[in-house]
């Protein structure tokens, strides 16, 4: 499964050029992660003995960290930005719609793996808060009719337009 | 290039811009593309070369200007006429009315002068006015001067006798003395020793050390070589959150300008000393914000934190001798080293110098980037420069410091903004975050989001804060689901004090801020859930309706 294309070479030549060095080990999972979208049980083995560290380590610092993905993302991505100024703004009262409407739950896919809705602590844009970010699209000052429609565009395989 | 061409540089590079009439900077940082600003950008560009002003008019990509929610913004020097939500469609018609008839288009300004008037921009000096992708821009404000000026005229002990008479204190959070810091670090054996710059800004509603990076990422490094000058450091390492995709790109770019500039490597300016900086890529951790958590996850590891002593300043990364400092500290540092430790020391207050970055968000009307003399009230900055609540609204409280913050009520607004005042009423300085809170919202609920936050970021490695918040926790659901009790609010206060005293780390100590300060100043709304079960912001019990 990992050999089948070249981002095994990619990623080998990486690890390369750090010498499979413990202390790179974040920047091995970060581009690990770039190059496979998420990180597998498959793909964090790999790394362990690539590095010779017991795989509770690497295990260990794959899950303790919240940018590292180890489930599979849908095709479409929602993100909720849960920082502080979205919170006082009311991002909670979007992402129930969206559970509600599309029949999912926060951090999960639907059952066709179609969708994802994943939070994030914060991406910075407070002053333009609710945001909400539908696959690569950021909405700022998000409602949920507004979003809930660029979901709908989105799965109905509109490309959605970047305002 | 040797110290002298810095000048020579800043010369040329002036005279460059001179020969233009007007500068067109449009902002690009993070807070404006995703609303169109590379498209203005270009629209710009275009729109000089219509009208065939380009020979008078420099159209230049910036930083963030710090009205956020006025995206994308534009500056037009001179005069700093800002244009807000400008669109690819307005552009045609700004350059017709301001470049080519000299009127400025005034229905688009921003009119809100308040906004600038009480801040004082020292760390943001550059943002929004130079372009961060030319090294020659930064070189123009003086940059880099004060780098050399330490090669040719100081010795390291001058460096951190300037910045100890500053009184400059660490902005990170904690309020570490700089000066004492640094001197600490020199005075250790050990070598090499190392600098790491935290740029990971775990806090959520926090962007001011990502907005600097993304303006001015010179002024980041030019502090890093003159703390690793003074303290004797070789190799620096910047630590940056993963999620700021636009500041990295930004920093690497500034990082192999510099190197080809001879400005870092192995003979700075063609002296002896010698420095280097990479990037290190954080991955979402609150706690690497920590000092200890922060060399753990440098190194690879899980980011938690360990007893002290020892101190990074004695045994650091790898055991070596490190200085741990925030990004806003040292983009301080170079108008320290030119206009000298006395003249900063006379900004803010005497306990409290210089300035302080602050993203303003929240039920406000001017949310935003601001930064202001240490010693502002918190009235000036909610109600002055932030414009106050939405109309219609009620303003209820302040949060500052972020999800470890204290909520401050109304009576305290003429609170002085500094470390010791703030941490006096409960709340913190923090990474300078300032979230306003309004009727809207629930006093209770909020502060059980801020726990559900510090339950999450625990790294689990103390008890009190691992098995504390957690039962923290647990009584907010009760309380918010209609089963809370009495005696719940005891059992607050005492968790809190406990998770507070007890803790390893500074998240600990201070992730019952928010539980204890709304216990303090907002006690009437958790005894309305408890005895009336009703929440007057209509958050709260809701399941239950629904279901």
């Amino acid at each position: 499964m990992l050999k089948d294309d070249n981002r095994y070479e990619i990623l080998e030549n990486f690890m390369k050029k750090h010498e499979y060095e413990e202390s790179a080990l974040l920047e091995i999972l970060h581009k690990a992660q770039e190059l496979y979208g998420y990180l597998d049980k498959e793909l964090l083995m790999h790394i362990s003995q690539s590095l010779s560290l017991p795989s509770s380590h690497v295990f260990g610092v794959a899950t303790f960290y919240s940018f590292f993905k180890l489930k599979e993302p849908g095709e479409h991505v929602v993100t909720a930005c849960l920082g502080t100024a979205c919170y006082v703004k009311g991002v909670d009262e979007i992402m129930q719609a969206i559970e509600r409407q599309f029949n999912l739950k926060r951090g999960g896919s639907t059952a066709d793996g179609k969708l994802s809705l994943l939070v994030t602590r914060c991406i910075g844009a407070c002053a333009m808060a609710p945001n909400i970010v539908v696959d690569e699209e950021v909405i700022g000052k998000a409602t949920k009719e507004i979003v809930t429609e660029k979901i709908k565009l989105a799965l109905g395989g509109v490309k959605v337009e970047t305002s | 290039m040797k110290p002298a061409d810095i000048q020579r540089i800043a010369e040329h590079e002036l005279d460059f811009q001179r020969a233009y009439k007007y500068r067109i900077n449009v902002c690009c940082s993070s807070g404006c593309v995703p609303f169109g600003a590379l498209k203005v950008l270009k629209a710009f560009e275009d729109a000089v070369k219509e009208f065939g002003v380009q020979r008078e008019c420099k159209v230049a990509r910036t930083g963030c200007v710090g009205t956020c929610s006025v995206g994308p913004a534009v500056v037009i020097e001179p005069g700093d006429y800002l244009y807000q939500n400008v669109t690819p469609e307005k552009v045609r018609e700004i350059v017709r009315d301001h470049i080519v008839l000299g009127l400025p288009a005034k229905e688009y300004l921003y009119k809100n002068e308040a906004y600038f008037k009480k801040q004082q921009r020292l760390v943001l000096r550059n943002a929004g006015t130079i372009d961060p992708h030319r090294t020659e821009d930064y070189i123009s404000m003086a940059g880099y001067f004060a780098l050399s000026k330490c090669l040719v005229t100081m010795a390291p002990r001058d460096v951190i006798e300037e910045v100890t008479a500053s009184g400059l204190r660490g902005r990170g959070g904690a309020g570490f003395p700089t000066g004492q810091k640094w001197s600490l670090v020199s005075a250790s054996h050990g070598s090499p020793k190392y600098i790491i710059a935290n740029l990971d800004e775990g806090d959520p509603g926090v962007f001011a050390n990502r907005t600097l990076a993304e303006a001015d990422p010179h002024a980041i490094l030019e502090g890093m070589l003159i703390a690793a000058y003074a303290v004797g450091a070789e190799r620096g390492y910047i630590y940056i959150r993963a999620e700021y995709p636009l500041a990295i790109e930004t920093l690497q770019r500034a990082i192999a300008q510099a190197r080809s500039m001879s400005l870092l490597g192995e003979s700075v300016l063609e002296t002896p000393f010698k420095f280097d900086v990479e990037l290190r890529f954080g991955a979402g951790a609150f706690v690497a914000g920590e000092e200890t958590a922060i060399l753990a996850s440098v190194e690879g590891r899980r980011a938690m934190p360990r007893p002290r002593p020892p101190y990074p300043a004695n045994s650091g990364l790898w055991g070596k001798p490190t200085l741990i400092q925030n990004v806003e500290t040292l983009a301080n540092i170079p108008l320290i080293v030119l206009n000298g430790g006395a003249w900063f020391s006379r900004i803010g207050t005497p306990r409290c110098t210089g300035t302080k970055c602050f993203s303003l968000t929240g039920k406000i009307n001017n949310p935003g980037l601001i930064e202001v003399p240490m010693g502002i009230t918190l009235r000036e900055v909610v109600f002055e420069i932030g414009g106050g609540v939405p109309e219609g609204r009620t303003f209820k409280a302040v949060l500052v410091g972020g999800p470890s913050g204290g909520c401050l009520p109304e009576t305290l607004l003429e609170l002085p903004i500094d470390y010791d005042s703030l941490t006096k009423v409960g709340a913190i300085m923090g990474s300078g975050g300032i979230v306003v809170i309004d009727d809207e919202s629930c006093m209770v609920d909020t502060a059980k989001f801020f726990t559900d936050f510090c339950v999450d970021e625990s790294c689990g490695k103390c008890t009190p804060c691992r098995a504390g918040l957690a039962r923290v926790r647990e009584v907010f659901e009760e309380i918010t689901r209609g089963d809370g009790k009495m005696e719940d609010i005891a059992t607050l206060e005492k968790s809190g004090v406990y998770i507070r005293d007890a803790s390893l780390c500074g998240l600990g100590q201070t992730a019952p801020n928010p539980v204890l300060t709304t216990l303090r100043y907002f006690k009437d709304e958790y005894v309305e859930h408890i005895v009336e079960k009703t929440c007057r912001a209509g958050k709260c019990f809701k399941k239950e309706k629904e279901a």
